[in-house]
């Protein structure tokens, strides 16, 4: 059987997609990568559906070594990596794709920005899926290989690649932003002190330690609750990007594969559009927040989605150069989108 | 209906329908009745872009695609089912009785909760397990039912230093509450016992065990039957409905 051998597991990596969706009624929590767009620029790369799975892991570390066939991948994330082979070593830049013999060895190094996330895209991964995804869910065992973590030895099947297929590459690979993280308020901001709202987003939040798929722990100045009773709900549900603040008053902002009900108040949600920037920070970064309300954080959610399908359409074959009125015309509709994004009359063609 | 009702955005993706802010009959039967009109009109694909439910003691989460459905027109379609009538009828007559094996390594918190309520520990479990409860909500992790009604001596707080591993089929209290948890995970419920079955299993076709509505007692057994029963779980599987409670009818 053709695929890649697991030679050092890295940090945390795991087989993910998109999600499993319809099952938070059971507590079952979603999981899928914690950067979609990512994976699925990665996945277009190599010519995969962009809802494959692929692998997700966590700063340098990850070894792979190809067998049975040549294997053709990507990484997307801001990783060095090299290959090793008969043709000696050599870098192998993300965002683009790359043919790698039977033998060949991938090795990830390290993230380089302040984000500690990679993804590596595989033509034709097989992965057999449990409940509706391939996306694995350790606690209770779902999806991925026997539903844990990747583990030295595995292999990760994937079918033999098409030599014939060229390379592709993404014209234009997306930069890890330092924007504030966009937050909606609620459900439970009412359980806050005027002051906690204020400190939420004026001053800044640092990275703990405790970073995981499931959520991050924030340090910061304490947001206060507005009294005792304040401090703890009847439970009700949660989804990524919940902000919770238990009675220390340091948030906790739930990841892919955080709980799906909880009993600390929320103040706010971070919007779907920026829950990649944040769920993938360094522990140690610090992080800033901003108040949107609803209408514009689906007006976001809009611009990015098309943004995203932009990006997809300019995945060029390596080699093939974009004729330069071509790009001039994707850069004035890319500078459109950004100036015009909160303008619903951009969108409504 | 609709009095008291508010509809809170938990960010772009999903709105939070909330009837109350305590745990309450009257607040259960409403989340309940909303919860079954909306799942019914899910599954004719309205309102389309909905892809979860998730019902709690006091409100139902709706998660929506922002591409498909914006918060405004969602609020608005939700509307038309909150005055839905609570049915009345239980949303499940389903009744479980579940075995525990009540104390020693697998209930280590159970001396201590006899003292805090002044009973012995065979008192509690006795209590514990002749009460019947009623699953209000799952969540948390997949499988965990939040059991309603333990009796009100032995409603205590959470520990103050909660345990970061908790064994799995742990059976719990906390507050009001009883709950097994399926899946080892941090909790600060106190440890009374262990149940051996599996509550989650995503290889049947319900893969949960409990659903909300459902009445549960509990069972008391010993460490051999304890054995014995996860052995049989784990290599041949078990059947649930040996577990369902066959002297249901003459309970109150």
């Amino acid at each position: 059987m053709s695929g890649v051998r697991v030679l050092a597991a890295g940090a945390m990596t795991s087989i993910q997609d998109l999600g499993r969706h319809g099952w938070r009624h059971l507590g079952v929590p979603a999981s899928g990568v914690l950067d979609p767009e990512a994976m699925q620029i990665a996945n277009r790369l190599v010519g995969n559906a962009v809802d494959a799975p692929v692998l997700e892991t966590f700063d340098g570390g990850l070894h792979l070594r190809v067998e049975g066939g040549p294997i053709r991948l990507a990484l997307a994330g801001s990783i060095t990596a090299e290959r090793r082979g008969a043709g000696g070593t050599a870098p192998v830049a993300p965002w683009r794709s790359h043919l790698l013999a039977e033998g060949d060895e991938l090795r990830l190094l390290a993230c380089t920005g302040a984000r500690r996330c990679a993804i590596v895209a595989i033509a034709g991964i097989h992965v057999a899926d449990h409940l509706g995804s391939a996306s694995t869910y350790v606690r209770a065992g779902l999806g991925g290989l026997c539903g844990r973590n990747l583990e030295v030895g595995d292999l990760v099947p994937a079918s033999a690649a098409d030599r014939r297929q060229g390379e592709r590459r993404l014209a234009r690979p997306p930069e890890d932003g330092n924007d504030p993280i966009r937050i909606v308020a609620g459900p439970q901001d009412d359980h806050f002190t005027a002051a906690a709202l204020a400190r939420l987003t004026t001053e800044a939040y640092r990275v703990g330690i405790e970073a995981d798929r499931m959520g991050l722990r924030l340090a910061g100045p304490a947001l206060e609750h507005r009294d005792a009773a304040s401090r703890e709900i009847v439970s009700d549900a949660t989804v990524p990007g919940s902000i919770q603040v238990p009675g220390n008053g340091q948030p906790i902002v739930l990841l892919a594969d955080g709980q799906t009900a909880g009993g600390y108040p929320k103040i706010a949600t971070v919007i779907s559009a920026d829950l990649a920037a944040i769920g993938t920070l360094r522990p140690g970064s610090t992080v800033r927040f901003a108040w949107v309300d609803v209408a514009s954080a689906q007006a976001i959610v809009r611009v990015r989605a098309h943004q995203l399908r932009t990006l997809l359409d300019e995945i060029v074959g390596c080699g093939d150069e974009i004729a330069p009125e071509a790009v001039e015309l994707q850069g004035a509709n890319l500078a459109g989108d950004a100036v015009n994004a909160l303008d619903p009359r951009t969108w409504s063609a | 209906m609709s009095d008291g009702v508010r509809l809170l955005p938990c960010g772009d993706g999903a709105l939070t329908v909330e009837f109350g802010r305590s745990i309450d009959e009257q607040v259960l039967a409403r989340v309940e009745a909303f919860a079954d009109a909306l799942r019914e009109a899910a599954q004719a694909g309205r309102p389309a872009g909905v892809h979860d439910i998730v019902q709690t003691f006091r409100s139902v989460t709706l998660r929506y695609d922002p591409l498909v459905l914006s918060f405004e027109e969602l609020c608005s379609r939700v509307g038309e089912f909150l005055d839905a009538p609570p049915t009345g009828a239980p949303a499940t007559d389903r009744r479980w009785r579940l075995p525990v094996c009540y104390g020693g390594a697998f209930g280590p918190d159970l001396a201590d909760v006899a003292h805090a309520t002044g009973r012995t520990p065979a008192q509690v479990c006795a209590d514990h397990a002749a009460t019947r409860y009623r699953v209000a909500m799952l969540g948390f992790l997949p499988g965990f039912a939040f059991m309603d009604g333990v009796s009100p001596y032995l409603r205590l707080p959470r520990r103050q230093d909660p345990r970061l591993r908790v064994p799995p089929g742990s059976v719990a209290i906390a507050g009001r509450l009883t709950a097994i948890y399926p899946w080892q995970s941090p909790g600060g419920w106190h440890l009374l016992g262990r149940c051996p079955l599996p509550l989650f299993d995503a290889s049947r076709p319900a893969p949960a065990l409990l659903a909300p509505g459902d009445r549960v007692r509990f069972a008391a057994i010993g460490v051999d039957q304890f054995e014995a029963l996860s052995r049989r779980c784990a290599e041949l599987g078990v059947d649930p409905r040996e577990w369902a409670d066959e002297s249901a009818a003459e309970a109150p």
